[in-house]
């Protein structure tokens, strides 16, 4: 271990901060895709488009209205609105088929939708400003307040849509169904439309990420795979429906992905989630953590 | 819980029902009634389409072929939550807890609809609290962790939530001690007590032909006798001729 001796203590804190930064946003791509999953056995293969779509959404909302959080907000419920639009369309025709063809089914629309994006907003990336350009002075770094407050916002939304499954009507119902969904039905719950109504909220978190996340990057097209292709390990490496440990999982592999890339090229230490991936469906199929209650 | 609204007619009225479970014919030509609070026992051997009348009378598995009447309106193919909410509460065999919520999100599920105030949600939880104690102890606990005689409780229990106008009980005696099974018999005459039809289906003949007023017996997918069940105990010989019992 004499390499660690050679890392800077205050590198190592500037990364654990960025670690926790991007796997918080992780966090709130991979939720909504687990919950997706949970619930509905769909692996959603379009979740990174309505990613990037809710990016873009909050492009044109912000240069309308001209502030960010109406832009947030809008973005979510305009994906929302979408994802329960294609999930009414595509999967509930498919309700009861083969799972193989509801993965063909999202995968398709993710490429009408990728398509879609560079035909209505050209290849050109475009840029959310920051909502405010804040920082402070980590070590040697200017770190920019919005950074924490995108890891908070997540949390805060996560947090809602756990407070929201935990106590809410709706949320006993999408329970309620997740666990046996013959039974929900026979006790009254509309189970097709708490299925729908559970894309469009996995849709709204996807748009609400990256609105988010768009001003650290720039929107573009393709920017949703390879945010999805990352919250596809994370919902592995936490096991597939669990909600808690999608969390987990994300902040723990963006926290290697950030120790990584102090000793490699930052493109480069993207291989460490693969491995990790790898090693779990080795030895722990069902997930790193332990499942939590739904 | 009331009569209100009733038609003259039966409750339910199931006409020539037919189904299938992939290639094997389960129901051949099912046709029985149920009335307004009337408690209508359903016997038989096993495997020959009891459960699978329930289900299709709770709008879980779909009839090829015949009719489905309750309160008059032809109700065979819809989805089963609009059955739930006209009325029909199901209480299958393997009771289908929600295992995961807690007994008081479990009565939720049922409690949960358009229409009902909190006052009247309230009275329900309160009644199934009354009726079943041991459910107002444990409301905190995961249904998954109860025994079984007590989920066979919530499972009725969370049927009664839906204020039905009929309840399906699907073997609600099977495995349980004799002190619970004594419990479910008053629950049955408490239900009918309300004018809540019940249709029961069961193993347990002595108390089938206690809580029912009239008896059909099944065999091969179709009704081979139906008597009152006070005839029945004058003469139980149909009973031993098709139950072998």
């Amino acid at each position: 271990m004499e390499f660690l001796h050679a890392i800077p203590f205050d590198q190592l804190l500037i990364q654990t901060v960025n670690g926790i930064v991007t796997g918080m946003i992780l966090a709130l791509v991979a939720s909504g895709l687990t919950l997706i999953f949970g619930i509905m056995d769909v692996v959603n293969f379009a979740h990174g488009e309505l990613f990037m779509l809710g990016a873009y959404a909050g492009v044109v909302i912000l240069a309308a209205t001209g502030s960010f959080w109406v832009a947030l907000v809008a973005a979510m419920l305009l994906i929302a609105l979408l994802g329960a639009v294609l999930h009414v369309t595509t999967l509930r025709p498919l309700l009861g088929r083969d799972p193989l063809t509801t993965i063909l089914a999202t995968f398709g629309i993710s490429l009408v939708l990728q398509n879609y994006a560079l035909w209505q907003f050209g290849p050109v990336a475009r840029k959310i400003p920051e909502p405010f350009t804040g920082q402070f002075t980590l070590f040697y770094l200017q770190y920019p307040w919005y950074r924490l407050l995108i890891a908070l916002l997540s949390a805060a939304i996560i947090a809602a849509l756990y407070l929201f499954l935990k106590f809410g009507t709706y949320g006993i119902w999408i329970r309620a169904t997740t666990q046996d969904r013959i039974m929900a039905q026979a006790m009254g719950i509309p189970v097709p439309w708490v299925l729908t109504g559970v894309f469009a909220i996995g849709s709204g978190m996807a748009a609400a990420s990256g609105v988010l996340f768009g001003p650290l990057v720039g929107v573009n097209h393709a920017m949703g795979v390879d945010w999805v292709l990352k919250a596809f390990i994370v919902v592995v490496v936490g096991g597939m429906g669990n909600l808690g440990g999608s969390i987990l999982a994300a902040i723990f592999i963006s926290l290697l992905e950030a120790y990584a890339a102090l000793f490699v090229a930052p493109s480069q230490a993207v291989i460490v989630s693969f491995v990790v991936l790898i090693l779990t469906l080795l030895f722990r199929p069902t997930g790193l953590f332990v499942p939590t209650p739904k | 819980m009331s009569q209100n609204g009733a038609t003259a007619g039966p409750l339910l009225k199931v006409e020539d029902i037919h189904s299938f479970y992939g290639k094997s014919h389960i129901l051949h030509g099912v046709s029985l009634e149920v009335g307004h609070g009337e408690v209508v026992g359903l016997l038989g051997r096993n495997g020959v389409g009891k459960s699978t009348t329930l289900k299709a009378i709770a709008g879980l598995v779909r009839p090829s072929q015949g009719r489905i009447l309750f309160d008059g309106r032809a109700v065979a193919g819809l989805a089963s939550h609009r059955l739930a909410r006209l009325g029909i509460a199901y209480v299958p065999e393997e009771r289908r807890i929600f295992p995961l919520l807690t007994v008081g999100e479990n009565l939720r599920t049922g409690l949960d609809r358009h229409g009902v105030s909190k006052t009247e949600r309230q009275v329900l939880l309160d009644k199934a609290y009354a009726y079943f104690p041991v459910l107002a102890e444990r409301r905190n606990q995961p249904g998954g962790t109860l025994s079984g005689g007590e989920q066979q409780m919530l499972a009725i229990a969370r049927a009664m939530m839906l204020e039905p106008k009929i309840v399906l009980l699907d073997e609600p005696t099977e495995g349980l001690m004799p002190r619970m099974v004594s419990q479910i018999r008053e629950i049955i005459d408490a239900l009918r007590r309300e004018g809540v039809a019940v249709l029961l289906v069961e193993q347990n003949v002595p108390l089938t032909l206690e809580a029912g007023q009239r008896i059909y017996i099944i065999e091969k997918g179709m009704v081979r006798h139906h008597a009152p069940s006070a005839e029945l105990r004058a003469d139980p010989a149909p009973i031993h001729e098709y139950m072998g019992v």
